[in-house]
């Protein structure tokens, strides 16, 4: 063991339960690692060191008396600033929410609580969650860990680069286009978007209510299994969370597999950059070795997922970001002097210039005639999508392809180029639209940067995913965290 | 004033909900203090998700079926995108027909007389936003605009109307039946105050439509646009244009006045409400919702009218409110003599308590035991009518039983024929010039009834003085 901040939340959680080290001491080595590496990555928006040192001392002392201190007890998580956190400020990377503290938990974040998980703090993300690249903060980008110049990926780049650079042993984030699962490709950890209505939203600040899901960000498939079995199943507190508690499928790590069949996307594989594909076809490799069945398949309707994805998002958000009006919570801006319409539109001119265009986009495409031309075209082609891979569910139990179609790239480097930007959401938009779960998992680098393939299932086949990134995890063993 | 066309947009809460729409806090606002009665998921604050009421959903579907319309088997919600200082997301979570029939309530009808029954366009549920207050009671001399959360995300039925109305006087018809079919639903309050309110279209033939807002009670709906016709029709004689705008009633003033904001030409961007999933009611929630549903008005009438045989006008006034109906009904079960009691009611009990205001009715003194118990004595001739309603005024005020008050004044009917006939002889013996005119003119036999009526304070049974009077006038002008 070099490190207690190198250990996953397994470990760290077996090492302070049977009293080899206390929860305070492991705490600690994250505080420490935190202000070391911190000033370079700049992962976090708020820190909750206090707290957590509070919390890790209250676990500390249930395991003196015995007491049952979770499945979680000892283990810090990085939270993505988009979830709500009690107490804890949760800006949305944007300057609306600056002095916004939220009056209550999120449902994942209660029940991380309530497994001795601690919040270590809140994590950075493009505004509202609108960017693949934590660029669009507007607290300042996060750095990758694995070449600092570059981007960590988004929207959950702060997620990303704090658990691999091990700022924390395991962070949450939020996927409406790929935002758990781009930057853990670019990070080079294990991101899970799981199936639509499998884990709570309520308290994730909406970006486009019908697409995303909260999702874990790990350095390994066993510790997105443990996060996954204590934040997924029904919430009251939430209409569109499908599984009853004791309905959700437990994950596990299997010891052996049988072979399953899975299928190559062409079109996701053809146009993205050579240094990808090589690598995702020499993963397809592996799992050929194991006697899996690989196939490769055209999916006609992946041509309009963007389109599709980026009218839904827009328009979904358009209406999310009304209410911030600075009435009831925000920034500091006295209303004295103000006339309502004026302080409004005062107030709502600090949206960052990204958020701006979405909520412009999002507005035109509501709006009356040309709603049939725009939005209701967009929910067809989503409906078609999702016919077309649910039918694909049928013949394959997974379908395969590459996270994202590029490399890191430098920061600033497409920053003006918001079009090129959508693009890199072709392969992972898919998930979303068709309300299916996706796991991105470590493949492998190219001149230092990291490459992640992504995997695809039918609804609620998350232990497919779990299985077919595990055999991966076991057969190409890929630096998770690099040296910073 | 022909060719006017009229419209209704009625907004009615669901005041016997427990809690609000889409959270747990309570739909009886008007108790608590400002934003006192508010959650994280009423004030719109981020991360928060609607959670349906589905008892707010069973009432809305029994409006829909009392107003004769279609349930659909799944309904959708929308939301309505609007910038509003009152409205905490900025938009309002409400139904549309967008795709396909998905409002709670659709093609309905009302019928309001034999050659008219008005059109229902949809029935849908939605919330109801917060309320601005100003510090010096209006907006026009204040420096601040309060928001008051407290009655953020009540449950609200909106119910549209075709433009079926022709004059104002059915608008008032129309609305005091939809009072009374909400009252026998048992699902609002129209009573509380901001607990229905209209907004109203008109328009004049070849003029543009004009929306009439900001009507709060019922009431002042039939003055509103009795004003605003007369406006328009002053108007067109002059041969000015009618522009096609929005107008608020000025309640204190009792005229419409142009809003300032063109509210017309608002964009609503409606779109599904992805926070609620499409909720399915199935094929028998229609049935289900039907055995919910009391007796509604129209058949509460017929069967006053066939069972009780009670002429159409009397049954009209007690079905209009369902407690002076239940009241009727109540009384019948202790005592059963329906048009005695049917008129008791709509003539004496109405009158004390000040025509409409039916609504105090479960609040008053008198009950129906009691009301029972005079028309029993009536029937059996134990009072005269005279005492009987002295009797009721009395029991009206006091809340004592009409047979306490009797014995204590003494004042049951006298029907013994000698009392009588010894009081008959004393009026003869004191009006001599009177009995002379009554042999010749009958009309003086009643002031000598009058007489012997005034002489035994009124408790004389009436019929046997005019009987013995006659009698007696008969063997004078025989001997």
């Amino acid at each position: 063991m070099s490190n207690l901040y190198d250990l996953g939340a397994l470990e760290a959680h077996r090492g302070i339960n049977q009293g080899d080290f206390t929860a305070e001491e492991y705490v600690w080595s994250i505080i420490e690692r935190i202000e070391r590496v911190e000033g370079r990555v700049h992962a976090f928006i708020t820190l909750n060191k206090e707290n957590a040192l509070d919390d890790a001392r209250e676990i500390d002392k249930k395991i003196r008396t015995k007491e049952d201190a979770g499945s979680l007890a000892g283990v810090t998580v990085g939270i993505k600033d988009n979830i709500s956190t009690h107490g804890l400020k949760t800006t949305c990377a944007s300057k609306m929410l600056e002095n916004y503290v939220p009056p209550y938990d999120a449902t994942v974040v209660e029940r991380l609580k309530n497994h001795g998980a601690i919040v270590i703090g809140k994590l950075n993300l493009d505004e509202f969650g609108m960017g693949s690249t934590t660029e669009y903060s507007r607290y300042g980008p996060t750095h990758n860990p694995w070449n600092l110049d570059y981007v960590p990926g988004g929207s959950s780049g702060g997620s990303g680069a704090a658990v691999s650079s091990r700022e924390c042993t395991v962070s949450l984030g939020s996927d409406t286009g790929g935002s758990v699962r781009c930057p853990a490709s670019f990070c080079s950890v294990v991101g899970l978007k799981p199936t639509y209505g499998s884990v709570s939203r309520f308290g994730l600040i909406s970006y486009a209510n019908s697409l995303e899901q909260i999702g874990p960000i790990c350095r390994t498939v066993e510790d997105v299994v443990t996060i996954m079995n204590a934040i997924s199943g029904h919430d009251p507190n939430d209409n569109t969370c499908f599984l009853s508690r004791s309905n959700v499928p437990y994950l596990h790590i299997k010891q052996d597999r049988a072979p399953s069949s899975i299928a190559i996307v062409k079109e996701l594989i053809d146009g993205c950059d050579p240094a990808v594909s090589r690598t995702i076809y020499s993963a397809l490799d592996k799992f050929k070795e194991f006697g899996w069945e690989c196939t490769e398949i055209s999916l006609k309707s992946v041509n309009y997922a963007l389109p599709s994805y980026y009218t839904i998002a827009m328009a979904e958000a358009s209406s999310n970001l009304a209410r911030y009006d600075n009435i009831r919570y925000g920034f500091s801006f006295p209303v004295e002097g103000f006339e309502w319409n004026t302080y409004i539109s005062d107030v709502r001119s600090n949206f960052g210039e990204e958020v701006k265009r979405r909520i412009l986009i999002g507005s035109y495409v509501l709006s009356s005639g040309y709603y049939s031309k725009y939005y209701l075209k967009a929910r067809q082609l989503r409906s078609l999508l999702r016919q077309e891979l649910l039918s694909n569910f049928a013949k394959y139990d997974l379908l395969v392809g590459p996270t994202m179609p590029v490399l890191p790239f430098r920061i600033g480097e497409k920053i003006d180029d918001p079009l090129k930007m959508y693009l890199m959401d072709v392969d992972t938009v898919l998930a979303n639209l068709a309300g299916i779960p996706a796991i991105s998992i470590p493949a492998g680098h190219s001149n230092g940067l990291p490459i992640g393939l992504q995997l695809m299932a039918g609804p609620f086949q998350e232990q497919k995913l779990i299985d077919a990134a595990s055999l991966l995890e076991n057969a190409i063993n890929i630096t998770r965290s690099p040296e910073i | 004033m022909g060719n006017i066309l009229i419209g209704l947009e009625i907004h009615c809460q669901l005041t016997s909900l427990k809690s609000k729409l889409f959270c747990s806090c309570h739909e009886d606002y008007r108790i608590f203090k400002p934003n006192s009665n508010i959650c994280p998921i009423c004030c719109g604050f981020p991360g928060t998700l609607p959670l349906l009421n589905q008892k707010a959903v069973e009432h809305a579907a029994m409006i829909s079926y009392a107003l004769g319309s279609n349930i659909p088997e799944k309904i959708m919600f929308y939301r309505k995108n609007y910038f509003y200082p009152d409205l905490p997301k900025n938009f309002q979570i409400t139904q549309y027909n967008l795709y396909g029939l998905t409002c709670i309530g659709s093609s309905g009808s009302v019928y309001i007389s034999d050659s008219k029954t008005i059109r229902i366009r949809r029935v849908q549920l939605e919330e109801d936003p917060g309320r601005l207050s100003y510090d010096s009671g209006n907006i026009h001399n204040s420096n601040h605009t309060l928001i008051d959360y407290n009655r953020s995300g009540v449950a609200l039925v909106e119910i549209v109307t075709e433009p079926d109305f022709t004059d104002p006087g059915e608008v008032r018809y129309f609305l005091n039946k939809l009072s009374s079919i909400l009252e026998h639903l048992g699902v609002c309050d129209t009573t509380l105050e901001g607990a229905v309110r209209c907004d109203a279209n008109v328009s004049l033939k070849g003029g543009e439509r004009i929306e009439i807002k900001n009507v709060n009670s019922f009431r002042e709906v039939e003055k509103a646009l009795t004003y605003e016709i007369s406006r328009q029709t002053s108007l067109s004689t002059r041969n000015i244009k009618i522009n096609s705008e929005t107008r608020h009633w000025d309640e204190q003033r009792k005229i419409t006045r142009i809003a300032r904001t063109k509210e017309e030409e608002q964009d609503y961007r409606y779109f599904p409400e992805p926070d609620i999933p499409l909720v399915m009611l199935g094929n028998d929630f229609y049935t289900h919702i039907g055995k919910l549903v009391p007796e509604l008005p129209d058949e509460r009438l017929s069967r006053f009218k066939s069972k009780y045989t009670l002429s159409d006008h009397v049954a009209n006034i007690l079905i209009n409110s369902k407690k002076l109906a239940d009241f009727f009904e109540s009384c019948l079960k202790i005592y059963y003599s329906p048009i005695e009691i049917a008129n008791w009611l709509v003539n004496d009990l109405l009158a004390l308590i000040g025509g409409e205001e039916t609504t105090i009715l479960d609040k008053l003194k008198i009950e129906p035991k009691h009301m029972a118990e005079l028309a029993k004595l009536v029937d059996e001739k134990k009072i005269s009518r005279s005492t009987a309603k002295q009797i009721f005024s009395e029991v009206f005020r006091t809340g004592q039983a009409p047979s306490e008050l009797l014995s204590k004044t003494d004042s049951s009917q006298i029907n013994d024929e000698n009392f009588i006939a010894n009081a008959v002889e004393l009026v003869f013996s004191s009006e001599v010039s009177a009995v002379e005119d009554a042999k010749v003119n009958s009309s003086a036999i009643n002031f000598l009834v009058g007489k012997v009526m005034k002489m035994t304070k009124g408790r004389a049974d009436p019929k046997i003085v005019t009987q013995l009077i006659n009698v007696k006038i008969v063997q004078l002008s025989n001997s």
